[in-house]
């Protein structure tokens, strides 16, 4: 048996990890890359083409293995990526007509550990495999990124609002790679904060979608809920508050099904007032004229159609990824894999992943 | 034939390359962090042999059980070169690699394999050497606390394994003068893991990569 450190340090002379050193070579031929997002109750796979856009995306959803336990169990979803996800690759290579893509990207974090253990371990070895290199893909990264798929595209530099389950952040998009986070939550994600006021007013798991759908029939002004951290200055976010301010109006209240969807609507609109305000505040701080909206929650059409409106008010162009790439997505791992790549950016076969991994600084 | 075997399910990171009758190996405790060493490790021993991974004719892996985390890095490694490659792979049991590897090194026949499992349970598995020199597993594989395993009611049986490192105590005491012998500090190893996978793959047991999963005996999680 070899001593460990020893081993290590012949072994990584001259191999680097990523985030903190990568591998440069040239990569000229990196024409279609695989990209693998496993981080956490999605098993997401796609092949981008540098030609010919998204050649095929497959998404497996685990929410009805977690649905039940009333929130995602780390060790149940790791073992479900490893039984989707071979079938899954399997299947987009079939759809792209393909037997082999040229370069591989996968979810190196942040996220569950498990998890994304299972997408880093299978992509960084099929990668080996195949003799083509291979990227681990901050997962926030592959978000903002998603837009640019789009078309129109926005270009660097552009503010971004990403908002999902896990995270609330606004982020200053210089270039590939240079990221600067404005604000962030201080404490729940907006979309936590809806899943969880979902939860209390009864509306099941995940119920983020469902609260915004009863949203739908309530009533403007039944409810003012606060705008919370915005007469402050400043870029950060918190959430938490207003879930407690609706469980206290739901717990004092008749309790109706209309109170209920009052109650949906106000919260709905604390969110989006205060992700309006903040966004604001730093396109004036930063003077960009494009912000790309990211995130489960940017799915939400009465956040969209208020930062429409917003936009055009400030003479600005707000972009947003179809619905589908807004949550946990391979699309956007492939196609941020493949900017990447083509940077000439890769990866020893020595690989590790980062279940907490800023975008500050991500590559 | 050429074949590459490997194993993440402890702390102990193993792989070992078949070559036509050539055995060369490469082992390292790495704890927590075998995906910095694995891969690598593989790729000197192919190195060394001048070989490249599509001139393999297999894969073995420790299918378990083990630790969870380290059995998805040995299965999501064969899953990722077997379609890489167009691979078959022999899962193999990593209780039968310990029961191998009593064999090969002490010539014991009968073998008590057990894997300390963590909250006051081990993996158990009970083995005997069959007419190929391999070693058969007597009874279904189990997770349960020491006190519950069934034990043999004859024969001379040899303990290896973690369990007998944490467990060992309470197993003599349990076994009595059934026990010739037992060893501590010992892991499953790619070496015994070739031996049990050449005897699949000579009867055609092996799996294609979509099939490759883990076996964590332990399955209620929540």
């Amino acid at each position: 048996m070899l001593d460990c450190g020893a081993f290590l340090c012949a072994i990584t002379q001259s191999t680097r990890t990523y985030a903190r050193d990568l591998l440069t070579h040239p990569t000229e031929n990196i024409m279609r890359v695989l990209g693998i997002e496993t981080s956490c109750d999605e098993t997401g796979v796609a092949i981008y083409d540098s030609q010919e856009g998204l050649l095929a995306h497959r998404l497996y959803t685990q929410i009805a293995i977690h649905a039940q336990y009333g929130g995602v169990v780390p060790e149940l979803a790791s073992r479900d990526h490893i039984r989707k996800l071979i079938p899954l690759i399997q299947q987009v290579l079939k759809e792209s007509h393909i037997v082999k893509a040229d370069g591989i990207a996968y979810t190196a974090g942040p996220g569950l550990i498990g998890a994304l253990l299972v997408g880093a371990t299978v992509a960084r070895s099929l990668a080996w495999g195949w003799q083509v290199p291979a990227i681990g893909i901050n997962h926030l990264e592959g978000h903002l990124l998603v837009a640019l798929l789009e078309q129109p595209a926005p270009t660097f530099p552009f503010l971004a609002l990403l908002v999902s389950g896990g995270h609330t952040q606004l982020i200053a998009a210089q270039g590939l790679g240079q990221y600067h986070i404005l604000g962030e939550s201080v404490d729940d994600a907006a979309g936590e904060a809806f899943d969880k006021t979902a939860k209390l007013l009864g509306l099941g798991y995940p119920g983020g979608p469902a609260l915004a759908q009863l949203a739908q029939q309530g009533r403007p002004h039944a409810f003012e809920f606060p705008r919370p951290m915005t007469t402050r200055p400043g870029l950060d976010f918190s959430f938490s508050g207003l879930k407690t301010h609706a469980l206290i109006t739901w717990q004092t209240s008749a309790q109706t099904d209309q109170v209920r969807a009052d109650i949906a609507y106000a919260f709905q609109q604390a969110v989006i007032d205060t992700l309006i305000i903040k966004c604001r505040r730093a396109l004036q701080h930063t003077g960009f004229t494009q912000l790309v909206i990211a995130g489960g929650v940017g799915a939400n059409q009465q956040l969209r159609q208020q930062f429409r409106q917003l936009a055009d008010r400030l003479h600005i162009t707000v972009y947003y990824p179809r619905p589908l790439f807004c949550t946990d997505n391979g699309a956007m791992i492939a196609y941020a894999g493949h900017l990447h790549l083509t940077a000439g950016h890769t990866e020893p076969l020595s690989f590790k992943v980062h279940p907490r991994w800023s975008l500050n600084n991500s590559a | 034939m050429k074949l590459l075997a490997f194993d993440t399910s402890t702390e102990l990171c193993s792989c070992a390359l078949y070559l036509d009758g050539q055995i060369s190996h490469r082992s390292l405790l790495t704890p927590q962090r075998h995906t910095q060493f694995i891969l690598g490790l593989m790729e000197e021993l192919l190195a060394t042999a001048e070989l490249n991974l599509s001139q393999l004719d297999g894969l073995a892996v420790g299918q378990g059980p083990g630790s969870f985390t380290g059995l998805r890095i040995a299965c999501g490694i064969a899953q990722g070169l077997a379609l890489a490659n167009n691979l078959p792979v022999a899962m193999v049991s990593t209780l039968a690699m310990l029961a191998q590897k009593a064999y090969e090194i002490h010539q014991v026949t009968q073998v008590l394999s057990a894997i300390d499992a963590r909250i006051g349970e081990v993996y158990w598995g009970s083995y005997h050497l069959n007419s190929r020199n391999i070693m058969e597993k007597q009874d279904v594989e189990i997770v349960c606390s020491p006190e519950q395993v069934t034990l043999p009611t004859t024969g001379h049986w040899y303990g290896v394994g973690s369990g007998w490192d944490r467990y060992g105590t309470l197993l003599i005491q349990r076994l009595g003068p059934l026990l010739n012998g037992h060893q501590l500090g010992q892991y499953p190893d790619s070496t015994a893991l070739l031996s049990l996978a050449l005897d699949q793959f000579a009867n055609q047991h092996w799996v294609t990569a979509e099939q490759v999963l883990p076996v964590y005996l332990r399955n209620k999680v929540v």
